[in-house]
């Protein structure tokens, strides 16, 4: 169940130059989260911005009661966030959304992370590997710099791939490209998170290769409890080839590549 | 038992408490089943209802603006069939009073779902939105003139035994001659008000950022504009009045009743914080001890022009 809580903040650190880590005290979140659901956060008290701002949950710790989110610093909310310190309470909506799916999971499983999208995928691949898969994390970025996780991600059993844009570090070009490379080897899965044009190259290659593929999906937000209708994606209608609207925040985040619809 | 009475009677549709909240802004009330206790709601204005299913317009269908939102969804919603067999049945155990907001494309479309709502169970009241346009006077909004305001809500009258609530639309130049238009034609009650059409643009793109260009301007943008209305508009009619636009506290609602309103409606502010239905009412019960009174009733319309 999602609920309303005041939560203190333990810390607020900074990664790199546009992306922190921000770490809660929510013990009934804590306890509940999933991994792939995300929180819905106001960023600071007052009506400037209005709204609140959607993160996924990055780490949870169930024995401490504590949950981290990473964001990355675009406009005015996640400006107010940078500004929070440690000790200060936030206003907290969570856990939200339905999270990945983890029944019959394959063995061999890919997780495809595009910039900030990394932060639902790093639990989820400890998640797998307790459950005894074998994972190959493929982590993408602009450059070197903005490539996160890094270390938490190599401290793990796990293949794990990268690639810059720029080049700077791995495979220069998209993570994408990497994912093509890997499905010939007997890939029967994959979870993918990061920017709409990564999710709609990783639903191509996917569906190519007849592999199933989640992906979690981002939208604007306005109440983030599935009341307002903001948030749709397209899905495809079980019969016919029509399509409906579903709401990101409730019937996803996640999707399964073969039912969502990306518009050009 | 609360110490003051919150109970209002608006013209046949009695409330426990006055305070609501507003269509497309709550859902079906379950969706905040999680934050709130939705017994303790005065009611409940659901999700824009029409006679078919509405897919609802492409997305962005938001944009944030300064203390405020616009929105186009669209209407999208299951259709009233559906809301009849399958959502109403859902919440009619609950003790806020289901009011349901009606949308049409022509007269012909209010009249048959009002005709279907009244042989429902679990409907309380409906709610005429009449800022839809009219297809058959060249997308003109219903709510735009008197005589096609009036016609709407004559349709409605006739064709139902429940309550009936007309929302004003404000993308109007006189409201008060629309309200009495309304009044005159029957309805019950008035509720208003409802978005300002209004428009972002992105600098970057040089486009507008919600896919259907324009949208409704909700938040606490709007509250004095709906004030202003109000107060207007219960000088115009005797009709009682459900007030909203940019409710974010106890304060805010007060001010509506202060101005003439019955009842509150709170929409937008249900996402910034799900729990302020609760807040607003306790708020309103301190208020009311603190000042004395023994009844939300004795301060409804009391404010006196300087
Ligand atoms: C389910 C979900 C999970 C998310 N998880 C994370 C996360 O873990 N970490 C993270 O950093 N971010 C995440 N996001 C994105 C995050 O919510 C936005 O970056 C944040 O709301 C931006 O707020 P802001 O006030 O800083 O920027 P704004 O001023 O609101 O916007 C800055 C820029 O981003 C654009 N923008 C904002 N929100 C969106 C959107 N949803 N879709 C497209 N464009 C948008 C705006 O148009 C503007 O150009 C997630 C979003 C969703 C829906
Ligand atoms: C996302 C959203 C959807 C809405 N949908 C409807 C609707 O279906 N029918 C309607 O009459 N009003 C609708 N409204 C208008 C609200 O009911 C209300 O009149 C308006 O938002 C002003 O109140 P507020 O400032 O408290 O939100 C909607 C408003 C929002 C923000
Ligand atoms: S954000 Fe309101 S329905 Fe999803």
């Amino acid at each position: 169940m999602a609920s309303q809580s005041l939560a203190k903040i333990i810390a607020n650190q900074q990664l790199n130059s546009k992306d922190y880590r921000l770490l809660i005290s929510a013990p009934q979140i804590a306890k509940e989260a999933q991994v792939g659901q995300f929180l819905h956060l106001q960023c600071k008290e007052g009506i400037d911005p209005l709204l609140r701002r959607p993160f996924s949950i990055h780490d949870y710790d169930r024995q401490q009661g504590e949950v981290a989110i990473l964001y990355r610093v675009l406009g005015k909310g996640t400006k107010q966030l940078l500004e929070r310190r440690p000790g200060q309470e936030i206003d907290v909506l969570g856990p939200l959304g339905n999270g990945f799916d983890l029944t019959n999971t394959a063995d061999k499983v890919v997780l495809v992370a595009g910039g900030i999208g990394v932060a639902p995928l790093v639990p989820l691949a400890k998640e797998l590997i307790e459950l005894d898969k074998e994972v190959a994390f493929l982590l993408g970025a602009a450059n070197e710099l903005e490539l996160l996780c890094m270390g938490e991600l190599e401290q793990l059993p796990l293949q794990l791939k990268v690639a810059t844009i720029d080049g700077s570090l791995g495979h220069q070009g998209y993570v994408t490209e990497l994912l093509e490379e890997l499905l010939a080897d007997s890939y029967g899965q994959v979870f993918a998170c990061g920017p709409e044009a990564m999710l709609a190259a990783v639903q191509e290659i996917t569906l190519k290769a007849g592999v199933e593929a989640q992906l979690s999906l981002e939208k604007r937000m306005g109440c983030g409890t599935g009341a307002c209708l903001s948030c749709v994606c397209k899905v495809k209608v079980q019969q016919g080839s029509g399509f409906e609207y579903q709401r990101v925040c409730s019937e996803g985040p996640v999707f399964r590549a073969d039912e969502v619809i990306f518009d050009e | 038992m609360s110490k003051v009475d919150l109970s209002v009677d608006l013209n046949g549709l009695n409330l426990h408490n006055p305070v609501l909240t507003a269509s497309g802004t709550f859902g079906f009330a379950e969706e905040y089943a999680d934050y709130v206790d939705l017994d303790r709601l005065g009611g409940v204005m659901v999700k824009g209802t029409t006679l078919e299913p509405k897919l609802g317009n492409a997305t962005p269908r938001i944009a944030e603006t300064p203390a405020g939102m616009l929105n186009a969804i669209g209407l999208q919603n299951p259709g009233v069939d559906y809301l009849i067999a399958e959502i109403l049945p859902k919440i009619k155990d609950y003790s806020f009073k289901t009011i349901v907001n009606i949308s049409g494309n022509e007269v012909a479309d209010y009249k048959k779902l009002a005709a279907k709502l009244s042989s429902a169970s679990g409907v309380a009241a409906l709610e005429v939105n009449i800022s839809c346009p009219n297809v058959k006077k060249g997308g003109l909004a219903f709510g735009t003139e008197p005589e096609m305001a009036a016609g709407v809500v004559e349709a409605v009258v006739e064709s139902t035994d429940l309550p009936v609530i007309t929302k004003l639309s404000p993308n109007v130049s006189d409201i008060t001659e629309i309200a009495r238009a309304v009044e005159e034609a029957g309805s019950d009650i008035i509720s208003l008000i409802n978005t300002l059409v209004g428009m972002k643009i992105d600098i970057e793109t040089q486009k507008p950022i919600l896919a259907n260009n324009v949208g409704g301007l909700s938040g606490p943008a709007i509250r004095p504009v709906a004030v202003r209305m109000v107060y207007q508009v219960a000088q115009a009619v005797d009709i009682p009045l459900i007030g909203m636009g940019g409710i974010m506290e106890s304060r805010d609602a007060i001010e509506f009743f202060l101005a003439g309103a019955s009842a509150v409606a709170i929409g937008t502010a249900n996402f910034v914080n799900p729990r302020v239905s609760m807040e607003v009412i306790q708020g309103i019960e301190d208020y009311l001890i603190k000042k004395n009174h023994s009844s939300v009733q004795d301060i409804i319309g009391v404010v006196e022009a300087n």
